[in-house]
C-alpha cells in the first residue's frame, strides 16, 4: 500500500508542502519549487496593486493542473479576517483549501488561540477543507480536531525564526493526539533538513516550509535537501528506532576473542 | 465617478465591475473582487452595477507560506 499523505478528501504522494513567499527570483523559486517535489504551495492574498498590475506574479505562471493551492489567512489578527480572506481564496474557483492562521503577537508571529479555533469552527461549517496553524499546544490541537480541522500544523519555533523544533516533546504529545484522525504537519521555524528529518521521526505527517529554502545560499539545492530529508525521516519513524542506552553496547561478539 | 478601489479613490468610468476590471486591465488575470464587502463571482461582474463611493477590493494570490 502506498503511503502517501491524506487530507480530508485530498491524497498526496509527497510530504512537504512549501510555501511561496521570500524567493527573489521567480525563475529560481519555480526550480525550488520542481526540486521539492512538492504537490501543495501555499500562497497568501492581498490586494493587487492597480497601479501596477503586470507585476510577475508566481501563480500565473505555475502549471495548476500539477499543484494544489494552499491559500493562508496570514494577516488576519481575527476569525472573522481569517473567515474574509478564506472566503475570498476560495471564490477564486482555485481551491477550497485553507490554512488558518490567526496571529495573536506581531513580534512572535505565534498564534491567537481563541481566534484560531474560532475561525476552524467557522470554516469547517462553511465546507472548506481545513489547515489550522497552532501552537504546540496538545490540548488546542483537540479542541481543532475536535472542531472538526482536516489537520492541524503545528509551529516548530516562530515563523522564519530558523530555530527547528523548540519543543519536540509537546510535538509528540500532539502527534498521539491527532494519530488515527487528522494528520499533523509541523509548520513554522524549520531550518535544516536535520529539523526536517527531526520532525519526520517523531512520527509527523508532513512538513511546511519556506524560508528555509527561500533563504537558503542556494534554494534549489535546499528544496532538493528538504525533499531526502523527508524521505529519509519518514522511513527512519516508519523503520522503528532503536532505544536510547546510557552505556554502549558492542555489535561485534565479545566471546571467541584470540589470545 | 469615484470609487474607493483598495483602499484608493480612484475617478473610473465605469457603469458595472466588468468596466472596472476592464478599465485597470485586468480581463486575464486570477483576481477575485469584493463588492462593498461582497465576494461577486466572475460571471457575475457584467452585471453588477457599481455607484459612487462604493468600496471594491481586488485581490489575488501572492507568494507567501513560511
Amino acid at each position: 500500500m502506498a503511503d502517501t499523505l491524506k487530507i480530508g478528501t485530498y491524497e498526496f504522494t509527497s510530504r512537504l508542502l512549501l510555501g511561496t513567499g521570500k524567493f527573489s527570483d521567480l525563475d529560481v523559486q519555480q526550480q525550488a519549487v520542481d526540486a521539492s517535489e512538492a504537490e501543495v504551495l501555499t500562497f497568501a492574498i492581498r490586494r493587487l496593486n492597480i497601479d501596477n498590475p503586470d507585476n510577475p506574479n508566481f501563480l500565473e505562471r505555475l502549471d495548476l493542473k500539477k499543484y494544489t493551492l494552499l491559500p493562508n489567512t496570514a494577516g488576519a489578527q481575527t476569525a472573522e479576517e481569517a473567515v474574509r480572506i478564506a472566503r475570498l481564496a476560495k471564490a477564486s474557483g482555485l481551491c477550497d483549501m485553507i490554512k488558518v492562521e490567526v496571529i495573536g503577537d506581531m513580534r512572535t508571529l505565534l498564534p491567537d488561540p481563541i481566534g484560531t479555533l474560532k475561525a476552524t469552527e467557522m470554516l469547517v461549517k462553511e465546507g472548506f477543507t481545513v489547515l489550522t496553524y497552532t501552537n504546540d499546544d496538545p490540548i488546542l490541537a483537540r479542541h481543532l480536531v475536535e472542531a472538526g480541522a482536516h489537520a492541524v500544523m503545528p509551529g516548530a519555533s516562530p515563523i522564519g525564526s530558523g530555530l527547528g523544533l523548540l519543543n519536540p516533546h509537546y510535538l509528540s504529545f500532539i502527534i498521539e493526539e491527532c494519530a488515527g484522525k487528522v494528520p499533523v504537519i509541523i509548520d513554522a521555524g524549520v531550518g535544516s533538513a536535520a529539523d526536517v528529518a527531526q520532525a519526520m521521526e517523531l512520527g509527523a505527517d508532513a512538513v511546511l516550509l519556506n524560508t528555509a529554502v527561500a533563504g537558503a545560499k542556494d534554494p534549489v539545492l535546499m528544496a532538493e535537501a528538504m525533499k531526502l530529508a523527508i524521505e529519509a525521516g519518514r522511513k527512519g519513524y516508519l523503520a522503528g528506532r532503536i532505544q536510547k542506552k546510557r552505556y554502549a553496547n558492542a555489535s561485534s561478539p565479545l566471546d571467541l576473542m584470540i589470545e | 465617478m469615484k470609487l474607493i478601489i483598495n483602499g484608493q479613490e480612484r475617478d473610473v468610468a465605469a457603469k458595472t465591475l466588468a468596466d472596472v476590471v476592464q478599465s485597470f486591465g485586468l480581463n486575464e488575470r486570477i483576481i477575485v473582487i469584493e463588492h462593498n464587502l461582497n465576494i461577486v463571482p466572475r460571471d457575475l461582474y457584467a452585471t453588477t452595477d457599481v455607484t459612487e463611493g462604493d468600496k471594491i477590493e481586488i485581490v489575488h494570490f501572492v507568494g507567501g507560506g513560511r
